[in-house]
């Protein structure tokens, strides 16, 4: 075990070096309302989060992570752009017997800039690799938005690219979805039935039939639903070359310089992608610049893709041999994310934490 | 001294009971109508524990009991990674019941967990809130959604009446046990039809930090 004045310290140094680099510092409550968490990530934040009840104030969490507080506090009183650095303790609930700790350090740094958000990727990515570097970390990174632009350009209906949207960040559904609509997997015998019952009886009678209306979804909602259903039966599936396509960005892992030659080679094929992919090409020139092996950095589009994230750009994280600990770095962009807590505002903005914990232990055994 | 925790009433305790009786290990309650108290006959050293049925997975978990009898669903929702605290020495043949997801029987568009999905996004959209599943089995209902990618819903918890929270409007739909169906169908309620969570029973169960030695009990038993 490190000791915790060891970490802390070395947490301090890690804030420091953020703060060189032009961060201001600031800090956060460790209560946290749940709601806007709970809005944000839906009921797998309570598995992970600590739920606690205020006589006064409801329902808390112990803060899960800093990005939420720290893009709340800059969309109501920030300078634009901005720098932040942050440290201090988060807490998340461990559901196995493991070694992951359920509290510890977080040391992070946060870009909301909107001149030029490639050079802002570089400048975070190279930054956290910079302050790495004695480790011999191994870095992965992705690049959510370009699946995001693959899936807003399929030929398909819009309620088909809003069901592929929303599941982005959970691959066994978003690959169920996608095996249906571009007609991979049958229409499950279950769903055939339903739309057979729809088709034959109007939809008053099959209500009334069913029983005692109960609950507050109302009859109107239920139609809705069963002619959104009606009318994706009669949808034409996607044409196999375009989920074709789309496989193989689910799949492509190469390292960064050859995965931009592939994608650069799929573009006519899938217009949609070219300013998605028009960014990469920016990004990795300014990674270039920033001293990064672009030709040797690892690139997976689909990694990053886990439940209970934000990122819907550029992603990032930086990995010890050990592969049993957690990544010792991890980032990326969440535009959207400042949206969303924004109340109509919206700022590009990207972002990353460092574990000092991780980061000692490394260095003690070296 | 070996200590068996066994469900203090009902039905559950009765078969229990049965149980073990058939194995020559007699149990009974003692003392007046209402004390909690109970004896073993058939071994010496043996100490009967009785308890709620929902306390036995943590009373093995603290090693305060070395065997306890209650249903797989109760030892898979209070403990946290369950397979390293106890083992499985046995299923008892009785206690079946099924946790399922079900939702109101006018729900003509939602059959299946994808239909539930898509009738929560909308749900969501249009009343604000995420759509109510009122449950006391938080984790294994929480975690057989992620499992599935099911998404804009949230828990509400649920102690007892849980399938009259639809009528109550304080749900839209419930994970809860049945066995029979009949209370759902009661109530109004169908079962998705690929919406079985669990399929529980009676178990007996051994602490894996018990340091007692149950090979002579366990030989008695059968097992």
């Amino acid at each position: 075990m490190t000791p915790k004045a060891t970490i802390r310290a070395e947490g301090e140094r890690l804030l420091a070096a953020f703060i060189a680099a032009g961060a201001v510092p600031v800090e956060a409550d460790i209560l946290q309302p749940a709601e806007t968490l709970l809005d944000l990530y839906g009921e797998d934040i309570r598995a992970r989060a600590y739920v606690t009840r205020d006589p006064l104030r409801g329902e808390m969490m112990l803060r899960p992570d800093f990005t939420v507080p720290v893009v709340q506090a800059h969309m109501a009183h920030g300078a634009d752009p901005a720098r932040y650095a942050y440290l201090g303790e988060v807490f998340r609930k461990q559901d196995r017997q493991s070694a992951r700790a359920s509290e510890y350090l977080q040391v992070g740094f946060e870009v909301f800039d909107r001149a030029a958000p490639e050079a802002a990727d570089a400048e975070v990515f190279a930054l956290i690799q910079g302050m790495l570097a004695d480790l011999a970390l191994r870095p992965a990174t992705g690049d959510i938005g370009i699946l995001m632009a693959a899936v807003r350009g399929l030929d398909t209906t819009p309620q088909r690219r809003a069901a592929l949207l929303r599941h982005i960040w959970r691959p066994k559904r978003f690959r169920a979805l996608l095996d249906r609509f571009s007609g991979r997997a049958p229409v499950p015998a279950a769903r055939a039935d339903l739309l057979e019952r729809l088709a034959k009886g109007s939809l008053q009678s099959l209500i009334a039939e069913a029983g005692s209306f109960v609950g507050i979804r109302s009859a109107a909602e239920i139609a809705a639903r069963a002619e959104a259903l009606l009318q994706d039966a009669e949808a034409k599936p996607i044409s196999a070359p375009e989920a074709a396509l789309l496989y193989d960005l689910l799949t492509l892992e190469a390292p960064a310089a050859a995965a931009l030659a592939h994608l650069r080679g799929i573009t006519p094929l899938l217009p949609a992608i070219a300013p998605a992919v028009d960014r990469f090409a920016t990004r990795l020139e300014a990674l270039a610049a920033k001293g990064v092996e672009v030709a040797t950095l690892p690139f997976a589009a689909s990694h990053g893709r886990t439940s209970l994230e934000y990122y819907d750009g550029f992603v990032f994280s930086f990995h010890a041999a050990d592969a049993s600990l957690p990544p010792v770095a991890s980032g990326g962009r969440y535009d959207a994310l400042t949206a969303v807590l924004g109340a109509g505002a919206s700022i590009p903005a990207v972002g990353g934490v460092i574990r000092p914990g991780l980061v000692a232990r490394l260095r003690g055994q070296a | 001294m070996i200590k068996i925790g066994v469900p203090s009433k009902g039905r559950l305790m009765e078969q229990t009971f049965d149980w073990f009786g058939q194995r020559g290990l007699t149990m009974r309650r003692t003392g007046a109508e209402r004390e909690y108290s109970g004896a073993v006959e058939g071994m010496a050293g043996v100490e009967l524990v009785l308890l709620a049925a929902s306390e036995v997975p943590r009373e093995l978990e603290a090693g305060r009991i070395d065997l306890g009898v209650t249903g797989t669903d109760l030892v898979r929702e209070e403990l946290a990674d369950w397979a390293t605290v106890v083992e499985e020495v046995a299923h008892l043949g009785f206690g079946r019941a099924d946790l399922i997801i079900a939702v109101p029987s006018v729900w003509v568009d939602v059959d299946t967990l994808d239909d539930l999905d898509a009738a929560a996004a909308a749900f969501r959209a249009a009343h604000g809130f995420r759509l109510r599943i009122a449950t006391k089995y938080h984790r294994l209902v929480r975690d057989f959604l992620t499992e599935n990618g099911v998404a804009d819903y949230q828990l509400v918890d649920s102690l007892g009446a849980t399938e009259g929270t639809v009528k109550n409007g304080t749900a839209e739909a419930i994970a809860d046990i049945t066995s029979s169906g009949e209370t759902l169908r009661a109530n109004h309620l169908k079962i998705l039809s690929d919406g079985l969570i669990l399929q529980s029973q009676a178990v007996l169960f051994r602490a894996k930090g018990s340091r007692a030695d149950l090979g002579p009990l366990l030989a008695k038993l059968g097992l």
